[in-house]
């Protein structure tokens, strides 16, 4: 085990806990950015200290193809490479295949598919997978998990679980750097409470340096979603770290939290900004709208960062989808409202004030009190009472401001990892 | 705005101190061309990591606003230097870039310039130029000019000084022009011929303006044929106003342009090399360390530029250029940027844009030093016979 976990503070379910990795010192709860091929889109390394991000996410899949986990062992590891001093994390590769490749083939081996570049059958195995993530050399590796859709029914999802157990024991075998590198597992059981269970049980019996709860973010409703979180987080240990795949809105994150969940990852912060789309407390400022070009307040007021402090969203509309530097100053304001978002989680927490920040977080975001039902739900399971932001207040709904669609997690396959 | 020759030297070549605001630089200088004014891929913090006050000089073009945002609300902010968040910048105005904005002389008529943008062909008049310059206020902007190529008839020449120097006059005498607060910078055309290009540079240092803009060039004319151009015009020209020229970017450009007197030059050179994913190493020890013209000449045999696409390295993991004081070399290596070439990464650009302004401001820094000591001719020769030698000798090797 390469990692502390201290929890700082609590409120019920809910806790901020300082994670101590190889290479950083993170808090949590906390967001971590995706950078698929060893690079957040359109940011430098001291840009995304500046922001304050932790830890980044890369794509296993993505960076064994280029520049190959041989080449960037032999450059001294992932964080010489892209010249990141803070924690790196590494998905396991399988998830890409099954999402990218259509002829990805998942046997008891591992995950046969046909590689890009000469179109021969390959086979990526649990032992590959690790053996590859120790090349890269990031603070925390992931298991290499048999993922279905979450949509899916039947007993594929059974099987998909116990191969995900069978397969962990591979990878722990495998996993060459433990002192220097955190193997997490992967919770599977699609929406099954049964299944979930036996998962996370078996997970926790093999005592891995975090977990992380996968298969979800991908097209169920909000109410299996956060009931899924919920059931997880209750069951895995409370001093490991707890990573929910793939979750990345504003509000998932607050009630994913609020039910005890650590860390998210999702490359809709900087995939939006690059179609324009700013984060904002009222839920998302769409910079191409023409009613921004003549907008002359920064994108959001009330943000610290470089972008609102300088301009106006007249400008950011000039550059929005059209430059390099539209995509450039939106995913840096993204990125930024995503790291304040997980830093005053984080303060609320230990500073026991956590049920006033989720109130006023989801008053700017539901001004007319309409909350969506499964925030009521999942706050009312993690005993933070928002009844006050329930009831309408008597202010008026800003026109200029639409929310992203939060009636399903619809953060699916392309949401974890970044290529285009 | 204020300008002063300092320094004069054989072969041509004057050094000057252009004074703007509170700001003051070194000429020759290089302005950074922008996009919408902020430069392509270098935000406005890692902006203020390359050399200053060098990096303060942009160039822009006020087409580039035209279609996406209202001049009253460009005016409601403040101006340019407001809304860009580049209050300390020096900002001048140039309707062509060289890059999106291209002069189309072919729609051009008497009423106005046309150009070729990504919002498709502009006819731009001198009243509607007038109320961009007057609500964005930039610190120096040049007149509107009717820019034909090399190639085009003699009569067709003609008209270009004709309407140019009309349009200088319309755009003086505008009533937006008291509201503009930066300084003019009288158009110049004329094409390939001598004739024209001096009755055009006399008659507009007869009009009230605080610097000159050279037009029409890099627009067919041979590099042979330039010198002399190049000349007459200045000749014409008082010594005590800076000359801006567009439309010129190689090294060796830069170098006849600098023979020739002028001022300030643009940046589109830079935009296509890192679009290429070229980056500058001419002449490494020298801009490094403040070098003399001998240092040049022995790092030169590494060539001027290297293309980062290339294979050879995927596993350097050196910096582009040893001794670069720039972000990029500083943070980067090679192979990284090999990578990030390769995956089509938004980064490689931002990274390379970096090294190459870095350097090329290096570039107008050590021309500025040979003319202060009044060898610019020397530097000249040996920069262009070292790279010459260069070409050759990898032409016969490959
Ligand atoms: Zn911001
Ligand atoms: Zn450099």
């Amino acid at each position: 085990m390469a990692l502390r976990f201290e929890i700082l503070g609590r409120f019920n379910r809910a806790r901020a806990a300082k994670l101590t990795l190889p290479h950083f010192v993170c808090e949590t709860p906390l967001f971590m950015p995706v950078g698929t091929q060893g690079t957040i889109k359109g940011l430098t390394t001291s840009q995304l200290e500046e922001i304050g991000c932790h830890i980044i996410l890369g794509n296993t899949y993505h960076l064994a193809l280029r520049p190959t986990s041989e080449l960037i062992h032999e450059m001294g590891g992932l964080h010489k490479f892209m010249n990141w001093p803070r924690a790196l994390l590494t998905d396991s590769g399988g998830f890409q295949m099954v999402s990218l490749l259509h002829l990805a083939d998942i046997t008891e081996k591992g995950v046969t598919f046909q590689s890009p570049v000469d179109g021969k059958p390959m086979l990526l195995t649990p032992e590959e997978s690790i053996q590859i993530q120790n090349r890269i050399g990031a603070d925390i590796i992931m298991a290499l998990d048999d993922v279905v859709k979450t949509t899916i029914t039947g007993p594929r999802i059974e099987e998909a679980m116990y191969r995900t157990l069978r397969w962990i024991d591979r990878c722990i075998a495998a996993h060459k750097r433990p002192h220097e590198q955190n193997l997490f597992g992967i919770v599977q059981g699609g929406l099954d409470p049964v299944l979930r269970d036996i998962c996370v049980r078996g997970l926790v019996d093999r005592n891995l340096p975090g977990y992380a709860i996968g298969g979800l973010a991908g097209g169920e409703d909000k109410d299996s979603f956060w009931r899924v979180v919920a059931q997880c987080t209750a069951a895995l240990p409370e001093d490991k770290p707890r990573y929910v795949m793939g979750v990345g809105y504003p509000l998932d994150i607050v009630v994913c939290s609020a039910l005890g969940a650590d860390m998210y990852d999702c490359v809709y912060p900087t995939r939006t900004a690059r179609f324009g789309t700013a984060l904002i407390p009222e839920g998302v400022l769409k910079l191409k709208h023409q009613a921004m070009a003549n907008d002359t307040r920064p994108i959001d007021p009330t943000c610290e960062c470089t972008v609102c402090k300088k301009y106006s969203r007249a400008y950011i509309h000039c550059l929005a989808t059209k430059e390099a530097m539209g995509s450039i100053l939106i995913s840096y304001h993204n990125l930024y409202y995503m790291m304040k978002l997980s830093r005053d989680l984080h303060s609320s927490i230990v500073d026991g004030r956590f049920p006033e920040f989720v109130c006023t977080f989801l008053q700017k975001m539901f001004p007319k009190g309409d909350v969506p039902q499964w925030v009521c739900n999942a706050m009312e399971a993690a005993g933070i009472d928002i009844s006050s932001c329930c009831t309408p207040p008597d202010t008026n709904h800003a026109n200029d401001v639409t929310r992203p669609d939060n009636n399903t997690s619809d953060c699916p396959k392309e949401e974890s990892n970044e290529v285009l | 705005m204020n300008f002063s020759v300092k320094a004069l030297s054989n072969g041509g070549g004057r050094a000057g101190l252009l004074q703007v605001g509170s700001c003051s630089f070194e000429t020759p200088a290089l302005l950074i061309t922008t996009r919408k004014g902020l430069p392509t891929f270098i935000s406005p913090d890692m902006l203020s990591s390359l050399p200053t006050p060098d990096c303060r000089l942009l160039q822009f073009s006020p087409l580039h606003l035209l279609e996406s945002i209202s001049m009253k609300t460009i005016s409601e902010i403040g101006g340019l230097h407001q809304m860009l968040g580049l209050q300390e910048h020096v900002f001048a105005a140039v309707p062509r870039d060289g890059i999106i904005s291209l002069p189309d002389y072919q729609s051009a008529n008497k009423t106005g310039a046309s150009f070729e943008t990504p919002c498709g062909r502009l006819l731009i008049k001198p009243v509607q130029y007038m109320e961009m310059i007057s609500s964005m206020k930039p610190n120096m902007w040049s007149t509107l000019a009717d820019e034909v190529p090399a190639w085009v008839s003699e009569k067709r020449n003609k008209t270009s000084v004709d309407r140019t120097l009309r349009w200088l006059d319309d755009c003086i005498k505008s009533p937006f022009a008291k509201n503009t607060g930066g300084a003019v910078f009288g158009s110049i055309v004329g094409g390939s011929r001598i004739d024209e290009r001096k009755r055009c540079a006399l008659e507009v240092a007869k009009r009230d303006v605080s610097g000159f803009c050279i037009g029409g060039f890099g627009l067919g004319e041979s590099m042979d044929e330039r010198p002399a151009l190049l000349n007459a015009i200045t000749e014409c020209l008082p010594e005590d106003k800076p000359r801006q020229i567009c439309g010129l970017g190689l090294p060796e450009e830069v170098l006849q342009g600098v023979a020739a007197g002028i001022d300030l030059f643009d940046s589109s050179y830079i935009y296509h090399l890192t679009l290429g994913g070229f980056a500058l190493t001419f002449g490494s020890e020298g801009i490094a360390k403040h070098g003399s013209e001998d240092r040049l000449t022995d790092s030169c045999g590494d060539g001027t530029k290297i293309n980062l696409k290339a294979t050879i390295y995927r596993k350097d993991a050196s910096p582009i250029l040893e001794g670069c004081k720039c972000y990029t070399c500083q943070k980067h290596t090679k192979a990284y940027l090999n990578h990030l070439f390769n995956t089509h990464e938004m980064l490689a650009h931002i990274l390379l844009e970096i090294h190459n302004a870095h350097h090329y401001l290096g570039f107008f820094r050590m021309i500025r030093e040979a003319i202060n000591r009044g060898k610019f001719n020397e530097f000249r020769q040996k920069f262009v016979a070292t790279r010459r030698d260069y070409i050759i000798g990898a032409a016969s090797s490959a």
